[in-house]
């Protein structure tokens, strides 16, 4: 492990005790030995297992469900039903009041995702549930299904989720995407030397941990429930399991920390609300764990995103414009997906200083099975896209792709695109350490970069932002609509060769890009005018100069300085309305 | 179906067990004798977590009936230890941290015991050989593989040849 110490030391206090020394974990002498108590390592007198009936259908109407077959069937203690779950609809984020209910724990009158679970048998052993698992009998009405991003945003698209008929997750019940405004992009395309555009679909990810999803719930002294479980975040589980099945959360005993492999493939509390049901309703300790086959197939996926980017790129190679439009795949239900576009709208465009930004940000519902958290899921996929499309921008100036991040890259004092100061920068630093450690030549001029110097000042100012008659940012109406393909005249459009440019070594680059030229920073609005692209009424006439008084964008400049709470404030949406 | 008992030497104890014919070891040795060393992670033979030695062989205990180890010594992570006293390998593991969430770790000691027993000078292909059929999804094979050979160097001299 190497620490460059001495980058940004005078930032630092080094008086560490713990980072950059080996200390012992607590848990490793369990690891050792085999004594690290998973949930499902927890022996119990008269356990019961559960396992449950998934939809075969991604999207269909249930007509009739017969368990009397498998109510009769040996070793069979209880069955569950829609019926049975006292509170049947919940989404996760309700505990902090975001977002409405919109998933059952078990469907009750239609299945909206393959694998969806219907009915819970509770059995003697797990070979007893499995057989009469195979014993009931559900009558489906398939129905039409959907399950790509943007053809579920279209008008008389199958409806997947009725809590949300317009496919898409609304935000405090009015807006329908995640909104980013700052500058006016139309103008700095039309001033751009080079538009770059590109579309990115992501895959879902399995989080695929070696430990499945999994709990033991069981009667305790006191009237109470002990519940050994898998959870990533374990209160979050309680309150959600308190809440479904109707229990004061205090009658609900926790137990977990020790869990073998999340990712963020254990929030969704997946079976500790019907374990608790099981363990309630049969007075008896209840396992419900996911076998491999549903851990892989129906435990949430990183939700897949399609993303689409276009730059505005001066021919000094500084990105004067770019416009983020995104579709995050929730699959079915909502659970964490709302989040998610948050996150992504918070990280764009990404650690670069780009005076004119758009962004909108779609939660799309599809017959897929629920997505849910993964190690930056909002974030990761919106990098990759976002790092990819560097390289083909860096291509179409025909500059270095180290550099062209150095000359772009945020530095402290910068104006970010949510209307905040940017501080502790270090990307040119990062890329500068990672340049020497690939022996990538960089120029004398790009390793002299720092995210000390060189911020702030114009690249601090808040420019002129797009609004509506309303008041509103509306600009560009983009919803269904393709990138446009329409240039601005002046530009110039570069076709993009399928060769990634950073391919092979750095000795025998094909062609020496030219490097960028560090100029002092100038603000877009400054740049020669460009042929005025056609203004909509709506509109205000002409950009002002710099000197003048920004249009003020309708959120308002943010307060210099805000922690805690008030940084997370767009969940609550009490804060920037 | 009528259950059957099945005996056996498990960690060098005699034990003993009703199991059903179709029941699997890893199922007798977790909700039969409470020994949860051995881990669930697929019940398929592809994840090596339930790893186990049954007589000195390296065995998958999800894919091995039960009924069949009649007579025979089961070796788990949980007899590792001489008592107090830490095997080399988990005191490899420990000094090089090669745990993240500790749930393959089990079975990535059985394998690393298995191949010490019949090799105890081994290189680092016959490491990574011996531990390809354990997945780590924290993906900390690099550690796991530097523990392994350093507990083998730590073995008595008199075993190395």
């Amino acid at each position: 492990m190497e620490f460059r110490k001495d980058l940004f030391q005078n930032e630092r206090d080094d008086n560490l005790n713990v980072v950059g020394k080996g200390v012992q974990r607590q848990d490793m002498p369990g690891h050792v030995t085999g004594r690290s108590p998973f949930f499902d390592d927890h022996a119990f007198e008269g356990l019961l297992h559960l396992k449950v009936v998934r939809s075969p259908h991604h999207h269909a109407r249930i007509r009739r469900i017969d368990i009397s077959a498998a109510e009769r069937a040996p070793g069979v203690k209880r069955i569950l039903r829609g019926a049975d779950v006292p509170v049947n609809k919940n989404t996760l984020l309700s505990l902090i009041n975001f977002g409405k209910d919109d998933e059952p724990s078990l469907a009750v009158d239609k299945v909206r995702y393959k694998g969806e679970p219907i009915v819970a048998i509770i059995a003697e052993s797990e070979a007893q549930a499995l057989a009469a698992r195979a014993l009931v009998r559900v009558e489906y009405e398939p129905l039409p299904a959907v399950f790509d991003v943007e053809e579920a945003l279209k008008p008389g698209a199958p409806v997947v989720n009725d809590t949300y008929p317009g496919n898409c997750f609304e935000y405090h019940e009015k807006y329908d995407h995640q909104k980013l405004r700052f500058g006016d992009v139309e103008r700095g395309f039309a001033m751009a030397d080079h538009i770059v555009e590109d579309r990115y679909q992501m895959s879902p990810i399995e989080h695929a941990p070696t430990e499945t999803n999994g709990s033991i719930a069981a009667p305790e002294q006191n009237d109470r429930f002990v519940v050994h479980s898998c959870a990533q975040g374990l209160f979050f589980s309680l309150g959600t399991a308190a809440k479904i099945v109707n229990l004061d959360s205090n009658r609900l005993h926790f137990i977990g920390g020790t869990v073998g492999g999340g990712f963020g493939g254990k929030v969704d509390s997946l079976t500790e609300p019907l374990a608790v049901l099981g363990a309630m309703m049969t007075g008896r300790p209840v396992r419900y764990v996911l076998d491999r086959e549903e851990e892989m197939l129906h435990g949430g996926p990183r939700g897949a995103e399609r993303i689409y980017i276009k730059d505005g790129i001066a021919r000094d190679g500084r990105i004067l414009a770019r416009h983020i439009r995104s579709y995050f795949d929730a699959g079915a239900y909502t659970r964490l997906s709302s989040y998610a576009a948050i996150k992504c709208t918070a990280h764009l465009p990404g650690p670069y200083t780009i005076p004119n930004v758009t962004s909108d940000i779609y939660v799309a519902y599809t017959n897929r099975c629920p997505s849910t958290a993964m190690r930056g899921f909002g974030i990761t996929a919106v990098d990759f896209a976002l790092e990819v499309h560097m390289d083909k921008g860096a291509e179409a100036c025909g500059l270095d792709p180290v550099e062209f991040r150095i000359l772009n890259a945020y530095r402290d004092g910068d104006m970010k695109a949510h209307r905040r100061v940017a501080k502790n920068t270090a990307l040119i630093e990062c890329v500068q350490v990672a340049a020497e450690k690939a022996r990538w030549p960089l120029s004398e001029e790009a390793q002299r970069q720092s995210s000390l110097t060189g911020g702030g000042g114009a690249r601090a100012e808040i420019p002129a932002t797009p609004i509506d008659e309303n008041g509103r940012i509306n600009r560009p109406e983009t919803r269904g609509g393709r990138p446009t393909q329409t240039l601005p005249a002046g530009t110039m459009r570069v076709p993009m060769t399928k060769q990634p440019i950073m391919e092979g070594s750095t000795e025998n680059r094909p062609s020496a890009p030219s490097v960028p030229q560090y100029e002092p920073y100038r603000p877009a609005t400054a740049a020669p005018p460009p042929p005025p692209p056609p203004v909509p009424a709506s509109r205000s006439a002409a950009p002002p100069p710099p000197a003048a008084p920004p249009v003020p964008p309708p959120a308002g400049p943010a307060p210099a300085s805000q922690h805690g709470a008030h940084r997370f404030s767009s969940v609550f949406g009490t804060r920037r309305r | 179906m009528a259950k059957v008992p099945v005996q056996f030497r498990l960690n060098g104890s005699d034990r003993a067990a009703f199991a059903d014919p179709a029941d699997n070891l890893l199922t007798v040795l977790r909700r039969g004798l409470n020994d949860f060393g051995p881990k669930y992670g697929c019940g398929q033979g592809t994840c090596g977590t339930c790893s186990v030695l049954i007589d000195g062989e390296l065995r998958l205990a999800c894919l091995t009936l039960a009924a069949s180890c009649e007579g025979a010594s089961i070796e788990t992570v949980s007899g590792m230890a001489d008592g107090p006293s830490l095997h080399p390998l988990q005191n490899a593991f420990m000094e090089h941290f090669a745990a993240q969430c500790g749930f393959c770790t089990p079975g990535m000691l059985t394998a690393a015991k298995a191949l010490l027993d019949r090799n105890p000078n081994p290189g680092r292909e016959d490491v990574i050989d011996a531990i390809a059929g354990n997945i780590c999804r924290c993906t900390g094979y690099e550690p796991i593989i530097q523990a392994i050979l350093a507990a083998a160097r730590t073995l008595p001299a008199q075993r190395r040849s």
